[in-house]
């Protein structure tokens, strides 16, 4: 069908909106935190950010150190990727190569309903069960450490990992796997030697895919982390996440104080953070063509 | 949770008085235009005023009463500009706010309708059952870290706090921790019910919770005697001593109104010191001042 001259445009420029307005939100999102952290940057400074403590309510002297909340992150972030990726690639391999189908049918809907239970019942799990089960185990003073966390935040990634690691494993053109399997090459071989590594890039992105979903989960960390400001890097101390922070203190921080700024500039380095994760993990799927 | 208690409640008034409006508007005009009436101040009260204001609408239908936080000083600057009609305050008034009343021709009226009070509760196998304050105040401002340093074991002291964004954790920090800081490694809990179940699973961990609470959940954690100092008798915890002002870890919920109480502030503060109005106390977790 040929549509006239300006029905066609304004068609175009229809779809052209509709495709765009997502980018349109992220970019006022930026807009609308940058302003609001904005004060900070002028006063006190961003050098109030290189501080060690953040004591954002004191009669002495407020600080709002981002290295304890920073750290928190990153500990928390990388313990849970660690343990990501093992269950998540084995698991993905199974299901794509060795199972059979009757198995698939049965694995597959297991690991999308752990997906789907809402992070504050996963928080109240790991308040309750998990953290006085690493207690034990490790013979700690308290359960409420950044492992305790790293585990659930861990449990709440595998689905996604493993959901597009398997797709990526799947899509190897199966002429590859002939090809080796022709060669004498074990089963076990060519999935190690020759799937395996020709799915990576995609195993990769979904790995990163499923680091921005930890590093953004709030409920959890807030429930089972303990909290405390410190900057550390052992698993078995209480570390303080950004998304917890905001989430602990956006409640009832006065409208336009300094306080409330600092916690946007939080809110903007997180975001950065996750931006530039999917932005990666994008551009690796993208170069190793395993995007539609 | 008290963010939502605090960004929900005063929305849900709004919305609930919305609704009283539109649904007695005919009744309305026989009504005198001080059936209306506006209460704010302390953040730590909100939850307590509104359900009485809640309870109060029932009582009262056509009446409309207008409940916001934003801290005690907001609250009594407000009754100062005669922007609201009654305060609530969970401190006392200070001289120099009571100057500024009076020279802006407000005669400031304090009235008590609760106490609140903050157990410190350890893990049940704790032997350590009494405290000196200022023992308190190096405890959770970190200078101490061993219990041996109380006489207790050689074990380190977990401090749990609530979130700085709690009016808990401000008024601990007045009082038992002399305005020092928190000891920075103290862990932050979201919520009372965190701080206990920590207390009760981890055995060296010190937290503090609202005395109502506390009373509540019986044996899973040890309420600590408190002595003002070190010559002092040791305190338990409980509603009498907090009511007769022996337990040191306390301080008064207050209202605060313009001159004599009259008309539907009259009503409301003689609903407060009611029976029903003193059974919402106990609900919230306070303590009663009046049978």
């Amino acid at each position: 069908m040929k549509l006239h001259g300006w029905q066609d445009k304004a068609v175009k420029l229809l779809l052209f909106g509709a495709a765009s307005t997502s980018i349109l939100v992220v970019l006022l999102i930026f807009l609308f935190l940058g302003r609001e952290a904005f004060p900070f940057l002028k006063e006190p400074g961003i050098k109030a950010f290189f501080d060690t403590r953040w004591i954002p309510v004191s009669f002495q002297k407020v600080r709002f150190g981002l290295l304890p909340l920073f750290t928190g992150s990153l500990l928390i972030t990388g313990l849970a990727t660690l343990i990501t990726i093992p269950f998540s690639v084995f698991g993905a391999i199974y299901i794509a190569e060795m199972a059979r189908p009757a198995e698939r049918e049965f694995l597959k809907p297991f690991i999308e309903i752990l997906a789907a239970i809402p992070s504050v019942v996963l928080g109240f799990f790991g308040l309750i069960v998990l953290a006085p089960l690493v207690k034990s185990i490790f013979h700690l003073y308290s359960g409420l450490n950044a492992l305790t966390g790293a585990l659930l935040l861990a449990l709440m990634a595998i689905p996604t990992v493993i959901s597009i690691s398997e797709d990526a494993i799947r899509s190897v053109p199966i002429s590859y796997k002939s090809a080796s399997i022709a060669l004498g090459a074990s089963e076990l071989q060519t999935i190690l030697r020759v799937t395996v590594p020709a799915a990576l890039p995609g195993i990769i992105a979904a790995v990163m895919l499923g680091m921005g979903r930890i590093i953004g989960e709030t409920m959890v960390v807030l429930m089972v982390t303990g909290n405390a400001g410190i900057v550390t890097l052992m698993p078995f101390e209480s570390v303080r996440t950004m998304t917890a922070t905001i989430a602990a203190e956006m409640g009832e921080v006065s409208f336009g104080s300094i306080h409330y700024s600092a916690l946007f500039c939080v809110g903007v380095v997180l975001l950065l953070i996750t931006f530039g994760l999917n932005l990666v993990s994008q551009r690796v799927l993208k170069k190793y063509g395993m995007m539609q | 949770m008290k963010i939502l208690h605090v960004i929900l409640l005063p929305l849900l008034f709004v919305l609930l008085s919305g609704c009283d409006n539109a649904g007695n508007a005919p009744e309305k005009g026989d009504q005198t235009p001080s059936r209306y009436l506006t209460i704010k101040g302390s953040d730590t009260m909100v939850h307590l005023v509104s359900t009485w204001a809640e309870e109060f609408m029932n009582m009262y239908p056509g009446t409309e009463l207008s409940v916001t936080g934003g801290g005690s000083g907001t609250g009594i600057a407000a009754l100062i500009n005669k922007t609201t009609d009654i305060c609530a305050a969970s401190r006392e008034i200070k001289k120099r706010e009571i100057d500024l009343a009076e020279s802006n021709g407000v005669n400031p009226i304090e009235i008590s309708v609760a106490r609140d009070a903050i157990v410190v509760v350890v893990h049940p196998d704790n032997p350590i059952d009494t405290l000196i304050m200022t023992q308190l105040g190096s405890i959770f401002s970190g200078e101490f870290e061993s219990w041996s340093q109380v006489g207790g074991p050689k074990q380190p002291i977990l401090v749990l706090s609530r979130e700085s964004s709690s009016g808990t954790f401000q008024f601990f920090q007045e009082k038992v921790l002399n305005k020092k800081d928190y000891a920075y490694r103290a862990r932050l809990m979201p919520g009372t019910s965190a701080v206990i179940q920590s207390v009760s699973a981890d055995e060296w961990s010190v937290g503090y919770v609202g005395l109502g609470y506390a009373l509540e959940v019986g044996d899973e954690v040890k309420m600590i005697q408190v002595k003002a100092d070190a010559d002092s008798p040791p305190i338990t915890p409980s509603e009498e001593t907090v009511k007769n002002g022996e337990y040191p870890i306390s301080r008064p919920l207050l209202l605060y109104i313009n001159g004599k109480a009259q008309g539907l502030v009259k009503d409301f503060i003689d609903f407060c010191l009611s029976k029903k109005g003193q059974q919402t106390v106990r609900e919230t977790g306070y303590v009663q001042v009046a049978e």
